[in-house]
This record gives C-alpha cells, structure tokens and sequence, in this order.
C-alpha cells in the first residue's frame, strides 16, 4: 500500500507500507522525523499524526488504550491518531496524513 | 560553591535507567563507588516511565518481567552497594579539574567530583512536554508552568490548565481551593486521568467552582513573559478569547538530549561514539553506555547495555586506582565478592 505523508514543513512524501507493518514504522523507514519514542507501545502519543478528510472515518476505530494516550499528545485534534495503532492493509491503500507537530 | 560543599566519589553515573543502574552492580564489585543523577524523581529511566507495566521477554534468564519489576530487582541487586541518588536534578555542566579529576554540577547546585564519569542517559533526558504554541517559550517560568513547585505561587490566580491525565487532574483539584478562578481544558470531553479524580473534578463544575471547556491553547497574549490571556479553540473550531495570568500545560514527559549537548563531547546524531573494549568516549575518563551510545553493530537493547557497563568497569578501575591490579573472578566462587555482595 501507499501513504501519502505530509511533514512539518508541508512537503509531501509518497512512500510505502508494507502489510502487517504500523503506519508509524513506515513513516520512521521512509526517514521521516517522528519521534515514535515507546517504539510502538502505546505509551508516549509522540508518534501523533492527523488523518486526511475521509481516511479517518474509513479507519479501524482506535481502542481505549489509544484514546487514552492521546491525551498526552500536545495539540490533538477531532483526527488525531497514533500511527503506531494504524496497522497497513491494502484496503487503506492512499491513507492521506499528515505529521502533528513536536 | 565552596570545596566542603562538593560531594567526592570515585564515579558519577549521568541517568538512573536500567543500565546507570547495573554500571552501580559491575563498578561495586571492582570497589567503586557511585552517585547517580537523574531528572526523573525515580530510577527507572524509561522502564519506569514508559512501560513499568508492561512485559520484557528478552533479559537472560528472566523469561519475563515487567519494567518496574526489572527496576526493583536492579535496585535488589545494587543495594549492597549504597548508590547515592540525586533525583528530579539535571547535570547541566561537566569540567575537568586540574587535578585530572572531574566535576558535575546540577541545576539544583549539587556539584559532585569523580575520576570518571559514566553517561547512561538513555534517549536524553525526560523534560515536560511544550505544546507548539507560538512563542511560549517567552513565558515559560514566568507565567507557563509544566510543574508545581510551589503551590502558593498561584494563591488568588486566574489560572488555565491544560491537559487530561492524572497530572492535569491532580492540579486541577489541588489548586481550585486556592484560586481565584480556574479553567481546565481538554481536547475531549474525555479524560486518561483516574475515574476518581474526574468525578471531583466534575463536580466541581458542576457547583460551579471551576470550568471546563473541550477546547486547546492557540496563542498566548501578553508582554515580558507575562500572560494577560490566550486564544482557545474549540471542538467545532470557533476561537475566543480568555483572560488567564498563568498557563500550566500537562502532555506527560519527552526526552531531550539537553545539557549533555554542552558537555564538549564528540556526539553523532544525539549519540555518543564509543570504542568496544573501554565504551569510553573520545574524551578520556568519560564512557558512555546504554542507549546514548553508539559504535558499529549497536542495539539499543538492555542486555547490550549490561555488557557495555560490566567493561566499562574495568576501564574506570583503572583511571580511579591506578597501579592497583585487577583480578577476574567470578561471584560464585570468590569469598570476596561474596561479602562485597553481603551474601557472605
Ligand atoms: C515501550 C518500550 C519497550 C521496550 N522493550 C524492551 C525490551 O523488551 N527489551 C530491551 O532490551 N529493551 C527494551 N526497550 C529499550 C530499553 O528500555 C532501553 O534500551 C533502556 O531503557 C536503556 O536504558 P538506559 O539506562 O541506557 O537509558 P534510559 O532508560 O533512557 O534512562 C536514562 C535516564 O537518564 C536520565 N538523564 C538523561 N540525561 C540526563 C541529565 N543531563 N541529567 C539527569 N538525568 C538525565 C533520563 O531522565 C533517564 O531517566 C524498550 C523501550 C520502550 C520505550
Ligand atoms: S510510538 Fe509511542 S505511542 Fe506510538
């Protein structure tokens, strides 16, 4: 699958997802900056990205895990998502987001 | 500061994480004494602070264990050994004496003098969160708060927190009593913080003793660092305007690199370059082990950082006594060692 990534300066990045990985580990492959801190553990929402227009709602929903760390990211918004909690599947072929600020 | 102010040891340890703490084990069997310094006000680096309920398959020998239960064995471990803890203090300089030695100060003024120092912090220090609002660093200790240090500072203030975890809530109920007004905000109707702590805080709203908004911080208005008010936004992106004279974000921790950037050392990419016999850095009598490392097949696993902190210690043996032998032995077998450990 395609992600479309938008970075902190607004560039935009094609890059690739393969199946069965989080989107925050093809983000950290294609040499974007996020943190990703816990390494995927869902334990420091600074892996933070906001999910594109329609994307969001075509999401698996978000556990109550990731709901919670959320809460520690520092400028969520109505479409925030950790990637780490984003596995890749062809179906999301196309994800448009875009990476939250630091 | 004057010299019977300076604490003397024979190694400072810069990071109280799993691998600060087993260098406290390794340097103890070799005599060595240690103090550790670390901003958190716990030992645990991130064990302790990202998952400390969370399992570890891959320590030798423990098939599984969680990270604070690694943490209390390390400290089971070491406690033969009397480390001395500096906690919820930063090392912000390090210098060399001209006596060979060297010296760390910390910004609660602690200034420690050592023959060596070891780093072992990690992914860099952890430090409060800042919210990317424009020029907040402007106001940060004047009227932007990420800790209470003291609660009558904000007697009679027209305070705003910011935040949805336990931090939040804690000062939420802490410092309603003593406020004139206080607003929370949050970007959900929602909160991480414990049920308990909610309730109150609801109900506090309710009687109309604070107020809640779903809303975030956009802009921050005031002169000199001192807040007169800020742009909230909220869940249908309306903005308007409130008066506040202190903002006291809570987001949980990040780590920064921080003053170690300072220190004069060789770093690449935020690391420090270490051999693979000494893990000292290019500076002499400075090693570097655990995850602020680096050399050619690194991991940043915790049994890689026990390996590098058992050589290490040979290294620093030999700057802090020197012309004294070293003899190899193992703990099973040496009566020594075994009433170093109080096992005997
Ligand atoms: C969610 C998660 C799961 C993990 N799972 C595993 C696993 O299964 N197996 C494994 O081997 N590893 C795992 N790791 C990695 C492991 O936790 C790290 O390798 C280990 O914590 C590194 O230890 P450390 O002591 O080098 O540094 P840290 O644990 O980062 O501790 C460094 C400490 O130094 C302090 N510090 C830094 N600079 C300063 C300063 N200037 N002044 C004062 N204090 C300072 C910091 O505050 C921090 O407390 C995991 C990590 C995470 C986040
Ligand atoms: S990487 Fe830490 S929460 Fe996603």
């Amino acid at each position: 699958m395609k992600i479309i990534a938008t970075d902190r300066k607004g560039k935009i990045h094609e890059i690739d997802g393969n199946d069965g990985w989080t989107v925050m580990e093809a983000l950290r492959d294609a040499g974007l900056p996020i943190a990703a801190e816990c390494g995927g553990a869902c334990a420091c929402a600074t892996c933070h990205v906001y999910v594109d227009g329609e994307w969001f709602e075509k999401l698996p929903k978000q556990r109550a895990e990731e709901t919670d760390m959320l809460d520690m990211a520092v400028a969520a918004e109505s479409n925030s998502r950790l990637s780490c909690q984003i596995t890749c599947t062809p179906t999301l072929d196309g994800l448009k987001v875009t990476l939250a600020p630091e | 500061m004057s010299d019977d102010a300076t604490i003397e040891t024979d190694v400072i340890i810069i990071g109280a994480g799993p691998i600060g703490l087993f260098a406290v084990f390794e340097l103890g069997l070799l005599d060595l004494k240690c103090h550790l310094v670390d901003i958190l006000d716990r030992p645990g680096g991130q064990c302790a602070e990202l998952y400390p309920e969370k399992p570890i398959y891959d320590i030798p020998g423990i098939p599984i264990v969680t990270g604070q239960e690694l943490v209390d064995r390390l400290l089971e471990q070491i406690r033969a050994f009397h480390p001395h803890f500096h906690f919820s203090e930063m090392v912000q300089s390090l210098t060399k004496l001209p006596d060979g030695r060297w010296q760390i100060t910390t910004d609660a003024d602690t200034t420690i003098t050592a023959h060596a120092v070891v780093i072992a912090a990690g992914g860099g220090s952890f430090v409060p969160k800042r919210p990317p609002i424009p020029g907040i660093e402007n106001y940060e200790g004047k009227s932007v708060f990420y800790a209470v240090r003291k609660m009558e500072q904000f007697r009679g203030g027209n305070i705003l927190i910011a935040g949805g975890g336990d931090s939040a809530l804690d000062w939420t109920l802490n410092l309603a009593p003593i406020a004139k007004k206080l607003t929370l905000v949050h970007h959900r109707d929602g909160f991480r913080a414990s049920q308990h702590s909610v309730n109150q805080m609801r109900e506090l709203v309710n009687e109309g003793k604070i107020d809640f908004h779903v809303a975030s911080v956009k802009a921050l208005h005031g002169e000199d660092g001192v807040l007169d008010g800020v742009t909230l936004s909220g869940a249908d992106k309306t903005e308007w305007h409130h008066e506040t004279d202190a903002l006291l974000p809570f987001f949980g921790l990040t780590m920064k690199l921080g003053p170690i950037a300072n220190f004069g050392l060789n770093l690449h990419e935020n690391l420090v370059p270490v051999d693979t016999e000494k893990f000292e850095s290019t500076t002499p009598g400075i090693f570097a082990i655990g995850d602020i490392n680096t050399y050619p097949g690194k991991l940043k696993l915790i049994l890689s950082g026990f390996h590098e902190a058992a050589l290490m210690s040979q290294a620093a043996f030999r700057i802090a006594r020197p012309g004294e032998k070293l003899r190899f032995q193992y703990t099973t077998s040496s009566s020594s060692l075994q009433k170093k450990l109080g096992v005997n």
